[in-house]
């Protein structure tokens, strides 16, 4: 196990005061630290905070935020409220399929772009709305996706 | 401090946000300086406006000039014309459907003048990230006058009194639910804001925590006094909201510094404090068990609720749980009295708190609608009035086919019922419900059989699977629908679903299983006829059913305005479209994905969907 | 940071008020110039900064100060509208400092309209 991991999971846990009751808070920093949740910190967290490995597994299964696999450098989610389906989000998202070559849920082999169906975001007024990294898009259309992407590219 | 002339309400919600308003605001600045206005304009970042759609907003006071579609470009030639030459631009006002002379005051436009203010009342009017700003327009005065001036009991009566009912969707009458968790014995208990509440399409709460995040914290300390022995209150966010969490944060902050929240507040012996947790991506915790379990750093799993949260909740305390838009109509209801609030709205509420639904609501109209945006009106203006006055109608001069409320739990209300008063029971008596408010509206090409489909793989998603029920019901429904849209539905199938939800509803655990038919049953007492059509003909009216469309080339079309162009051909993912250029192009509908790009990319129209 | 006291709740009130009540567009008087070419060029940014000076120095809250565009009649520029909210508007036209200072003794504080210095009274509808 690596100091640096040990070290940030230390850290986190200590922000939160050691406390089990704040484990999904401290997930939450591990998760925007690594953009995933690598075993090795969960293993490191668990000692820190006293929570078991197995229900730091628990919870990271339960709720959406969390992924146990790395996601690529750019997540993409597209929208999946009813205001975004009702214009089209489900076309936007194969749309996106095509580009990318990989299926909703998927990371590209070069890691990337992960895509992603995400819940209502609350930008209904700019339907269908895609996401990607922390810009928001909207209203996406099929025959922008292309351009969209291109600004991306190179980042 | 500086007297200035103009100030620039730029609206710095989620939806501007990303429409780049935090850079407008910058070039404003910059253009203000560049004409030595400095001392005289200006610019002040909002809180979502609530006119979405129309982003980014700004509105110039005090005349109360209304822009909308603002680009980081245009900004230069509207400081020189606006404030240097003192002529409104006409080009980036609101011009409404089907007319062409624009209105250049927000409160003409139908959008904001059609909507009375409580929940909303500061919106738009200041700056979410100055406590300052609030209490200049009157903020945390309520909390000064429950404290020194009515007991407890003095303020619980008035909050019954006014029949205030959650806005979070059960519209269980606020005032009961307080009244019983004072009553049951403790000394530790807890309020709680649900934030977490995420109904697809509505964004209410979103825009109330990020245009006026202390009317929430002051309503929530008003009910801790209230209920007495509360010190400590949760807000829980949903994580899809990082822009409210943000402000969210900030405000608790400026109201722990300046001594409104924490010990003696105002100098009496009243203290309390809150924390704020963030969700993690799991819609059934925005039920109140699971929403505790989760703030106990537990999978978000509800419990049968034998004994209510109000008796054993967070901790196994008593625990009162209210959602953003109730907390936020606490101070106006103490400042200007219940019998205020009483005066707007349906029914009676002096005898039975379910009498009637009261004071206002917030809406958030989505969908196919012209004017996009949250709007507040009083509970029992007809459904006609929101999507036709305050929206604005149907977009693109369609037919309007439907109103879905109330969510994944709600239902579809048809045309025929449009001039239906919206309140709580009169929604619950069509069979679909308040919910926290959404309404996406729907038109003559949206398939209510995909709507339902849409819905069911909603729950069955967010279904957290601890009873039969709703694991595995919702699952055989979302199978069933998904047949019938394949086109390998059968007639049999429309009374197995109904027979299936009216099960899952009697049996499930907790309110999303029970309430998660409901788009379905609503839809097959509504649009029978359009599930038939799938069933018996194969076919879908509104041309939404992927499986049961065709797809083909208008030759005329395709030869005589396009000219043969073969952008189709070089766009189709699955090499199924053949001609030579300048001639006319075939679908092989073997080869046919019916991924419907060739529609998108045609600028001819010769692309035939049937 | 110190402790709020419920007094001090008014007197941010008191300090924050001017710029709400512009914001809110309701104040007891509003008062706008006119800020067109040839109004510019007549003086009235000048004008304008001696309300804005008297305004200052009366430290009222309830006066709503804005620009609008120009008034139409170029050669009695600059121009000012002053309003008391529920009186139909005033025009006063030839402005120079000394009269805005009448001006906003005598009608904005207290009311009663300078008639020798007035073009007319009421304004056009707008639409």
């Amino acid at each position: 196990m690596s100091s640096e991991t040990q070290n940030k999971a230390k850290e986190i846990s200590e922000k939160w005061d050691n406390n089990p009751e704040n484990i999904i808070e401290m997930m939450h920093d591990i998760q925007d630290e690594y953009k995933y949740l690598p075993r090795e910190v969960i293993e490191s967290l668990s000692n820190e905070s006293n929570v078991p490995v197995s229900k730091i597994l628990n919870i990271a299964t339960f709720y959406n935020a969390f992924s146990l696999k790395p996601k690529g450098k750019h997540k993409i989610c597209v929208c999946m409220g009813t205001p975004c389906h009702t214009l089209g989000a489900a076309r936007v998202a194969e749309a996106l399929e095509r580009e990318l070559k990989i299926k909703m849920g998927e990371t590209t082999p070069d890691l990337k772009y992960s895509l992603e169906e995400t819940r209502c975001l609350s930008a209904c007024g700019l339907a269908p709305v895609v996401v990607i990294g922390e810009d928001l898009y909207g209203p996406a259309t099929v025959p922008n996706i292309p351009k969209l992407l291109k600004k991306y590219e190179k980042k | 401090m500086k007297p200035y002339t103009i100030q620039l309400m730029i609206c710095a919600g989620t939806g501007c946000v990303s429409n780049q308003s935090f850079e407008i605001k910058e070039v404003l600045e910059k253009e203000i300086k560049k004409h030595n206005l400095q001392n005289e304009a200006m610019v002040v970042t909002t809180g979502c406006n609530g006119f979405c759609g129309a982003g980014p907003i700004m509105v110039v006071q005090p005349d109360g000039i209304f822009y909308q579609y603002l680009k980081v470009t245009d900004i230069p030639y509207l400081v020189e014309e606006h404030l240097v030459k003192g002529r409104p631009v006409k080009k980036f006002m609101y011009v409404p459907p089907k007319e062409e002379i624009p209105i250049p005051r927000m409160n003409k436009i139908p959008f904001f003048s059609g909507q009375t203010l409580v929940a909303l009342r500061n919106r738009g009017m200041i700056d979410p990230e100055f406590i300052e700003d609030y209490i200049a327009r009157g903020g945390y005065r309520a909390l000064a006058k429950v404290l020194t001036t009515m007991s407890p009991d003095e303020v619980l009566k008035e909050i019954k009194k006014s029949g205030l009912r959650g806005r979070g969707g059960g519209g269980f009458p606020t005032g009961v639910k307080w009244e019983t968790c004072k009553k049951i014995p403790g000394d530790r208990k807890f309020v709680i804001c649900n934030a977490d509440e995420g109904d697809p399409g509505a964004f209410m709460d979103r825009s109330i925590i990020e245009g006026d995040p202390h009317s929430v914290i002051e309503g929530m300390i008003i009910g801790a006094y209230a209920i007495e022995n509360v010190r400590e209150g949760y807000i829980y966010v949903r994580m899809e909201y990082p822009l409210a969490i943000k402000r969210f944060n900030i405000a608790v902050q400026q109201a722990k510094d300046n001594g409104l929240l924490g010990d003696n507040i105002f100098d009496t012996n009243f203290c309390f404090d809150i924390k704020v947790r963030r969700g993690a991506g799991a819609f059934v915790c925005g039920e109140s068990t699971a929403l505790m379990a989760s703030i106990m750093g537990n999978p978000g799993e509800p419990r049968a609720k034998y004994i209510h949260t109000v008796e054993k909740g967070l901790y196994d305390c008593p625990t009162c749980l209210n959602n953003v838009e109730t907390w936020a109509n606490i101070p106006q209801i103490v400042l200007k009295g219940a019998d205020w609030f009483t005066g707007i709205g349906t029914g009676d509420v002096t005898h039975d708190p379910w009498g009637g639904s009261k004071g206002t609501k917030v809406f958030s109209l989505a969908g196919k609608v012209n004017n996009t945006g949250l709007v507040e009106v009083p509970m029992g203006i007809t459904l006609r009035e929101i999507v036709f006055n305050v929206g604005g109608g149907i977009r693109d001069g369609k037919r309007f086919k439907a109103v879905q409320t109330g969510g994944p739990s709600g239902g579809f209300i048809p045309e025929s019922l449009v001039d239906l008063p919206v309140d709580y029971d009169e929604l619950t008596k069509v069979g679909s419900m308040m919910g926290s408010g959404g309404m996406v509206v729907l038109d003559e090409n949206n398939c209510m059989v995909d709507m339902a489909k849409f819905f069911l793989r909603f729950t069955q998603d967010e279904s957290c699977g601890k009873c039969v029920p709703c694991r595995e019901g919702t699952k055989r429904m979302y199978d069933i629908l998904y047949r019938i849209t394949k086109g390998e539905g059968k007639e049999e199938d429309l009374d197995l679903l109904e027979e299936l939800s009216n099960m899952i509803v009697e049996s499930s655990l907790c309110a999303l299983g029970g309430s998660a038919p409901n788009p379905v049953l609503t839809s097959l007492k509504y649009f029978r006829e359009e599930y038939l059509t799938h069933v018996r003909d194969k076919k879908c009216p509104a041309k939404v059913c992927r499986e049961l469309l065709t797809f083909s080339i208008d030759p005329e079309k395709c030869l005589e305005n396009g000219h043969g162009c073969g952008v189709c051909e070089k766009n189709c993912p699955d090499g199924a479209i053949y001609g030579e250029k300048k001639n006319v192009h075939f679908i092989d509908s073997m080869k046919c994905g019916k991924c419907g790009v060739c529609f998108d990319v045609c600028k001819f129209g010769a692309i035939t969907v049937e | 940071m110190a402790k709020l006291k419920i007094e001090d709740l008014e007197k941010i009130t008191e300090e924050f008020k001017r710029k709400m009540t512009l914001r809110e567009g309701a104040g007891r008087v509003k008062i706008t110039v006119h800020l067109g070419t040839c109004g510019i060029a007549a003086g009235a940014r000048k004008i304008m900064n001696s309300f804005m000076e008297e305004i200052e120095k009366s430290k009222a809250t309830d006066i709503i100060m804005t620009t609008s565009g120009c008034a139409g009649l170029c050669s009695r520029e600059p121009m000012a509208t002053v309003e008391v909210i529920g009186n139909a508007p005033i025009k006063y036209v030839d402005l120079t400092i000394d009269k805005v200072k009448i001006i906003f003794d005598k009608h904005v504080m207290k009311g009663a309209f300078v008639q020798e210095y007035a073009l007319s009274v009421g304004s056009e509808k707008i639409q």
